[in-house]
């Protein structure tokens, strides 16, 4: 990570520590643990985070049960956490959004399979 | 017209749970099983969600009827797309005794009230598959009703819609304000996933009970028994195709 200035800083002296570190204004700078950091090394961090909250909330209705959806999604995450390269992780958060659209189909079409079972005549 | 749309969903045992029945045939345990939003009610909701997507209407109240949890099936219809939610909150004894009658009762006061435009029902919860409520609040308000709803098209003071009957399908115009009921081939409901409901958090459920709305709950029916379906008879295995033929003979199928 780079750009760690002097912890502890106040508030008011954000543009003191683009100055000092000699990065552009323009970079992002965010609060990690009362150090002001640049953000550009994982940019992609809350949005891995976030695809992370999001699978693990759609795996509660897994058909094999939700203690071995978040296993599987655990060690697939786990797998790649030493990625730093945005381009890769770009490309894992859209396979990991392109899992969400999947379960999300999955769980309408046993619904839906089951609903029609029930309610209504097989078609001859 | 208002452009409101009252949809009403309902907290029932999740499709996919086994059922059990009490040991004293009293009713079914429900306690510590998981609930979710009928799913005939996920339909409902989708389809007025739609009508705003198309700004053919102008807001989406979600409405249910029952104990504290069902603000929960209040918080997935407002992860949807419903814009409020109304919980009449109705516990113990008069829950249990709650059915089509009740609700019907409710939904056509709150109807008067909020001054809506449209309701828009589930055909039937999969708990009790009573198939009454929407036609009772529309015989209440007198207002005209599309049941089994496969297709709903609002055009202009008048709503068009195609039902699911027993011959095909019938296509039907009424004038609103009307009662729908929505069937499974109405649309694809969709996801109320995490950020869904993490927005859904701002909107707001209003809290009022049925004597609020000068609705009488008592019911007039009591339930005496329930009883597991039959088990199914144990198949026999045969052995060639000739003891095949001969016990079709025996049951008198050939």
């Amino acid at each position: 990570m780079l750009g760690w200035s002097e912890g502890g800083q106040r508030r008011g002296d954000v543009s003191l520590t683009y100055h000092r570190l000699n990065i552009p204004s323009t970079t992002r700078l965010v609060r990690v643990k009362g150090h002001l950091v640049s953000d550009m090394a994982n940019p992609l961090r809350g949005e891995v985070i976030r695809l992370y909250k999001n699978l693990l909330y759609l795996g509660r209705e897994y058909p094999q049960g939700s203690a071995y959806f978040r296993e599987r999604l655990k060690s697939a995450f786990m797998k790649n956490k030493d990625v730093t390269d945005p381009e890769k992780i770009k490309k894992l958060v859209a396979r990991g959004d392109f899992v969400i659209k999947e379960l999300e189909a999955l769980y309408f079409l046993r619904k839906y399979r089951a609903m029609k079972k029930r309610y209504y005549e097989p078609e001859k | 017209m208002s452009g409101r749309v009252l949809v009403g969903v309902k907290r029932v045992i999740d499709y996919a749970v086994k059922i059990r029945v009490k040991p004293d045939n009293s009713g079914i345990v429900t306690d510590g099983v998981k609930h979710s939003m009928n799913p005939f009610c996920e339909i409902a909701i989708e389809e007025a969600v739609k009508l705003k997507e198309k700004k053919l209407i102008k807001e989406v109240v979600a409405v249910s009827c029952g104990p504290q949890q069902s603000q929960e099936t209040i918080r997935t219809a407002l992860a949807m797309g419903a814009d409020r939610g109304i919980h009449v909150e109705v516990t113990g004894k008069d829950y249990e005794a709650l059915g089509p009658l009740q609700v019907s009762k409710i939904m056509a006061a709150l109807a008067k009230k909020e001054d809506a435009q449209l309701i828009i029902l589930g055909k039937q919860a999969i708990d009790d598959d009573c198939n009454q409520t929407g036609q009772m609040t529309a015989a209440l308000l007198d207002w005209p009703q599309g049941t089994f709803a496969s297709e709903v098209a609002l055009e202009g003071d008048k709503v068009k819609v195609v039902r699911e009957i027993d011959g095909g399908l019938e296509t039907i115009k009424i004038n609103t304000p009307a009662v729908v009921t929505a069937d499974l081939r109405l649309n694809t409901p969709r996801y109320a996933t995490l950020p869904n409901i993490m927005k859904a958090k701002k909107k707001k459920i209003a809290n009022m009970k049925p004597a609020d709305l000068g609705v009488d709950l008592t019911s007039r029916l009591e339930v005496l028994r329930v009883d597991e379906p039959p088990q199914r008879q144990a198949g026999v295995k045969v052995e060639t195709v000739e003891d095949l033929v001969g016990k079709l003979k025996e049951a008198g199928t050939i």
